[in-house]
C-alpha cells in the first residue's frame, strides 16, 4: 500500500513538473541562441533549418512561420531597457537607430501574436513612413491616446510585445553586441 | 521523511524525461500549426493570396502587416514544384517551410538577382534522378531540396506605406506555383 502511494506521489509529481516545465518553456522562449541587444531579443537560428527543439515545439504550438534567415530577422521587446514590462496603459519611447537593412517595419501585438484593434487602424511604421529627426535618428511614441509625431496606438492593452524586423540584412546568426546591431532604446515615459 | 524525499527525487527525476519526451513529440502531434491551419483554405499545388492580418482575424500569429503574402502549400508527391515570382518595386521574398515549420530555405528579390524569381522545388530523391549533364537545368534554374514531401512556400511583398499596399497585392497575382509538365 505504502509503495502504490509513493509510486502515485511520483508519477503526479513527474507530470506536473514536466508538464509545467514544457508549458513553461514554450510559453516564455528560451535562451538557445539568442541575441539580447538592451531590451530586443532575436533567435536567428529559429529560421534555419538549425531551429533548436524548443523552438520546434514552440512554432508547433503557435502556428507561426518564422521568418526565413535569408529573408529578415525579428526582435521582439516585451519590456524596457530597465527590465519593466511594457504596459500599454503607459507611454514608452521607442527611439534612435535600426542595424543596417534594406527595409525594416516595427509591428505592436498582443501576447498571442494578434494586431492590437485601434481607432487609427494603425500596427506599426516601416522605414520608409516613419518621420525622422535631421540627424536621421527617429521616435515612436508608443501610447494609448493620440500623440503627435509617430505614434504607435496601444488600445490600452495591459501587456503587449514590439517585434522590429529587419529585412535583407546583415545581422544574424554572427552579430553578437550592439556595435554590431545599434538596436534603438525602450523608455518608459510616464503612465497617462 | 527520507523515504518521502526519496520518492519526491525520483517524481522530479521522471519529470524530467516526461518534459523532454514532450517537447519533442509536440511538433508530432500539434493541430494548430501553420500548415494544418492553412491546408482547410489553401489548395495544394497552387498560390492563394492571404487575407491581410486584422486584431479580429489572422491566418497566422505574428504576420507583419506592412506585407502582402501569399501561400502555396506543396505535395510534391506527384512530382517537382515550378515557382514563378516576377519582383515587386519594393521587396518581395520567398520562404519556404517544411512540414513542421521549419524555415529551410528563404531568398530575397536581391539575392535572387533577376526581375523574376524562379525556382525548381523537389525532394532529395527527385534531384537525384535529374542527369547530370542536363546543362540548363544546372545554369538557368535554380534548385532547392525539400526535407518533407509537403511543406508551404510564402512569397512576400512589401508595401512600404498603407497606401502602396494594392501595388503589393497586384504584385502577387502573376506569382505562379504548380506542378511541372
Amino acid at each position: 500500500m505504502r509503495l502504490l502511494i509513493g509510486f502515485l506521489f511520483s508519477f503526479a509529481v513527474a507530470a506536473a513538473f514536466g508538464l509545467g516545465l514544457t508549458q513553461f518553456a514554450l510559453t516564455r522562449g528560451t535562451a538557445f541562441g539568442a541575441i539580447t541587444i538592451g531590451a530586443w531579443t532575436a533567435w536567428p537560428k529559429t529560421g534555419t533549418s538549425d531551429i533548436d527543439p524548443y523552438a520546434r515545439a514552440a512554432i508547433a504550438r503557435s502556428g507561426e512561420l518564422p521568418i526565413g534567415s535569408g529573408d529578415g530577422v525579428a526582435f521582439f521587446a516585451s519590456s524596457d531597457d530597465t527590465g519593466r514590462v511594457l504596459d500599454g496603459r503607459c507611454i514608452v519611447t521607442i527611439a534612435g537607430t535600426t542595424p543596417a537593412a534594406r527595409f525594416w517595419t516595427i509591428t505592436l501585438y498582443d501576447l498571442d501574436g494578434r494586431l492590437i484593434p485601434n481607432a487609427a487602424d494603425r500596427y506599426g511604421f516601416t522605414s520608409q513612413e516613419i518621420a525622422r529627426r535631421a540627424d536621421g535618428t527617429f521616435e515612436i511614441l508608443v501610447a494609448p491616446r493620440a500623440r503627435p509625431g509617430n505614434w504607435l496606438p496601444t488600445g490600452g492593452i495591459d501587456r503587449y510585445v514590439v517585434v522590429l524586423r529587419l529585412y535583407d540584412t546583415p545581422v544574424g546568426v554572427a552579430t553578437r553586441t550592439a556595435k554590431d546591431a545599434p538596436m534603438p532604446a525602450v523608455a518608459a515615459a510616464g503612465c497617462a | 521523511m527520507i523515504r518521502w524525499l526519496l520518492w519526491l527525487l525520483g517524481g522530479l527525476l521522471l519529470g524530467g524525461i516526461v518534459h523532454l519526451a514532450t517537447v519533442l513529440l509536440l511538433p508530432r502531434t500539434a493541430t494548430q500549426d501553420a500548415y494544418t491551419r492553412l491546408s482547410a483554405t489553401a489548395p495544394a499545388n497552387n498560390i492563394m493570396p492571404l487575407p491581410a492580418p486584422t486584431p479580429d482575424d489572422a491566418v497566422l500569429p505574428f504576420m507583419d502587416p506592412a506585407f502582402a503574402t501569399a501561400v502555396c502549400r506543396y505535395d510534391l508527391a506527384a512530382g517537382p514544384l515550378k515557382l514563378r515570382v516576377p519582383v515587386s518595386q519594393a521587396y518581395t521574398s520567398v520562404s519556404f517551410y517544411a512540414r513542421s515549420g521549419i524555415a529551410y530555405y528563404a531568398i530575397n528579390d536581391r539575392a535572387a538577382g533577376r526581375r523574376i524569381i524562379e525556382l525548381d522545388l523537389m525532394t532529395p530523391e527527385q534531384r537525384a534522378e535529374i542527369p547530370d549533364d542536363d546543362e540548363i537545368t544546372a545554369a538557368d534554374r535554380l534548385i532547392v531540396e525539400s526535407p518533407t514531401p509537403t511543406g508551404l512556400i510564402l512569397v512576400r511583398t512589401f508595401g512600404p506605406e498603407p497606401g502602396l499596399m494594392p501595388m503589393a497585392r497586384r504584385a502577387l497575382v502573376a506569382a505562379q506555383c504548380g506542378t511541372q509538365g
